[in-house]
């Protein structure tokens, strides 16, 4: 898929790039204030997972613009460890006793829509949509 | 949709008054607003926003920097409002477990229940109380048709759900023990050699075996390293400790436990413990075991089952109300 956009992800101040980026496409389709600001702790939360545990990966970015149908579509890629048990890093309270942030069950309750594909060794997708109410 | 828009209405119109008034009744009813929103689950991030929305109808000419300020404050609060979610959303979870594990322990309750016998010329008390939900310390009576009494009590070393979890066994390798077999030392062997074959080894079992015979009024026991019980002499009105040596069950396949005997008179006592009895922690360390003695000296007019309870009273008050460990307490009392 090509993305209309995507930030690159290696050192931790380019989280601050991915946020910046995700709010203006918010701001542009027309999110509220309090959406901006969940979407912004979203990508927040994505791109610090691969600053921490990849490395390196990207933030892309899809705008969705249908007759009634308006979003944001967020994607997080990297080629890093992947994720052995999705089921426990989804689980409330895993990540999130280490102190950690949000997590992952965070970024579920932030957005819409949220899917995430891993396999150990070869890298993690987590796709996420946020539609404007 | 709706409800939002009566909330900022109804939020905008808090706002004002107190903004005119100061008074502590628009504050009391910001408190009932926050109760509410907490009900129907709004976060704290769409409070800030409602404030902020409310705030700019009441003066549109806000200076541009407390404007600004309160978006910076709105984006610090949406963490906020997912630690609360989350929270409870584990709070949930955490009733959902509470039931489960209630129903664990009735189950527990049913599979470990024991029937009192009644034994011409004893008098028999006995009280089990878990700490948790579900009880790691056992008791157990059999009756056979020559009314001979087996009594075995045991405590699994820690509480909870391994410790229940464990005692279901013991209690259904010990049914499945011919009643021939009454033996007690022969009866912790054979238990012994189960526990270990079937139980992790940091898991210890104590366990008390004994065997009253009426008609030579004889009480039989062994000990597999339990809390020693205590023997009372009614003739001397002394009290004196159920000394028996024995390895605790599942330490080692071959393991052989001595039985010893007493004769029982009348107005003699048994009395049988588990280690939550004498390890009952007051406010900055154990009870002492005399101390404990002491206790139970004070109810021993009663009837068995009285003493045991009003006992078990005692120890749950000067815990305030908090077990830290399972309670089993057993009084045998010889009528005639």
């Amino acid at each position: 898929m090509d993305f209309q956009s995507c930030v690159k992800i290696q050192k931790e101040w380019d989280i601050v790039g991915a946020r910046q980026m995700g709010r203006e496409y918010a701001k542009e389709i027309g999110f509220g204030t309090v959406d901006q600001a969940r979407i912004a702790t979203a990508i927040s939360e994505l791109a610090r997972n691969i600053y921490l545990y990849a490395g390196k990966g990207k933030v892309c970015f899809e705008t969705i613009d249908e007759i009634n149908h308006k979003g944001l579509c967020v994607v997080a890629l990297d080629d890093g460890p992947g994720i052995q048990d999705i089921s426990q890093v989804m689980e409330d309270g895993f990540s999130t006793s280490g102190g950690l942030g949000a997590g992952l069950p965070g970024v579920r309750r932030l957005m819409d829509q949220f899917d995430i594909i891993s396999q150990p060794g070869k890298g993690t997708e987590i796709r996420t949509v946020k539609w404007v109410r | 949709m709706n409800s939002k828009n009566f909330d900022l209405e109804n939020y905008r119109k808090l706002l004002k008054q107190y903004m005119m008034t100061q008074d502590e009744k628009a504050l009391y009813q910001a408190e009932q607003f926050t109760k509410l929103s907490m009900q129907n689950n709004i976060s704290p991030e769409e409070i800030v926003n409602v404030h902020i929305q409310a705030l700019r109808q009441i003066s549109p000419t806000i200076p541009k920097e407390i404007d600004v300020s309160l978006n910076f404050l709105l984006e610090a609060m949406i963490s906020y409002g997912l630690a609360y979610q989350e929270f409870q959303s584990l709070r949930e979870k955490q009733l959902e477990l509470k039931s489960e594990i209630s129903v664990a322990a009735s189950m527990q309750q049913t599979l470990l229940s024991t029937v009192k016998p009644s034994i011409k010329g004893l008098d028999i008390g006995a009280v089990s109380v878990p700490a948790n939900q579900m009880n790691g310390d056992y008791y157990h009576f059999v009756k056979d048709n020559q009314d001979t009494l087996g009594i075995a009590v045991a405590d699994v070393i820690g509480k909870g759900i391994p410790a229940a979890l464990a005692m279901s066994m013991i209690k259904y390798s010990m049914d499945s023990f011919p009643l021939s077999q009454r033996n007690p030392s022969a009866i912790l062997e054979n238990l012994n050699r189960v526990v270990e074959r079937n139980v992790d080894p940091s898991m210890f079992i104590t366990m008390f075996y004994g065997l009253y015979d009426p008609t030579t009024s004889i009480f039989q026991y062994s000990s597999a390293g339990h809390e020693p019980g205590f023997y009372y002499n009614a003739k001397k009105a002394e009290f004196l400790e159920i000394e028996a040596k024995g390895l605790v069950l599942g330490v080692s396949s071959d393991t052989y436990y001595q039985q010893y005997e007493l004769e029982i008179n009348k107005e003699d006592m048994i009395i049988l413990l588990t280690d939550g009895v004498t390890e009952c922690r007051l406010a900055d360390r154990f009870i002492e075991r005399n101390e404990v003695l002491e206790v139970i000296k004070q109810y021993t007019h009663l009837s068995a089952q009285e003493a045991v309870e009003q006992v078990y009273k005692h120890f749950e008050r000067i815990q305030d109300f908090h077990l830290r460990d399972d309670f089993t307490l057993i009084i045998i009392k010889k009528d005639v």
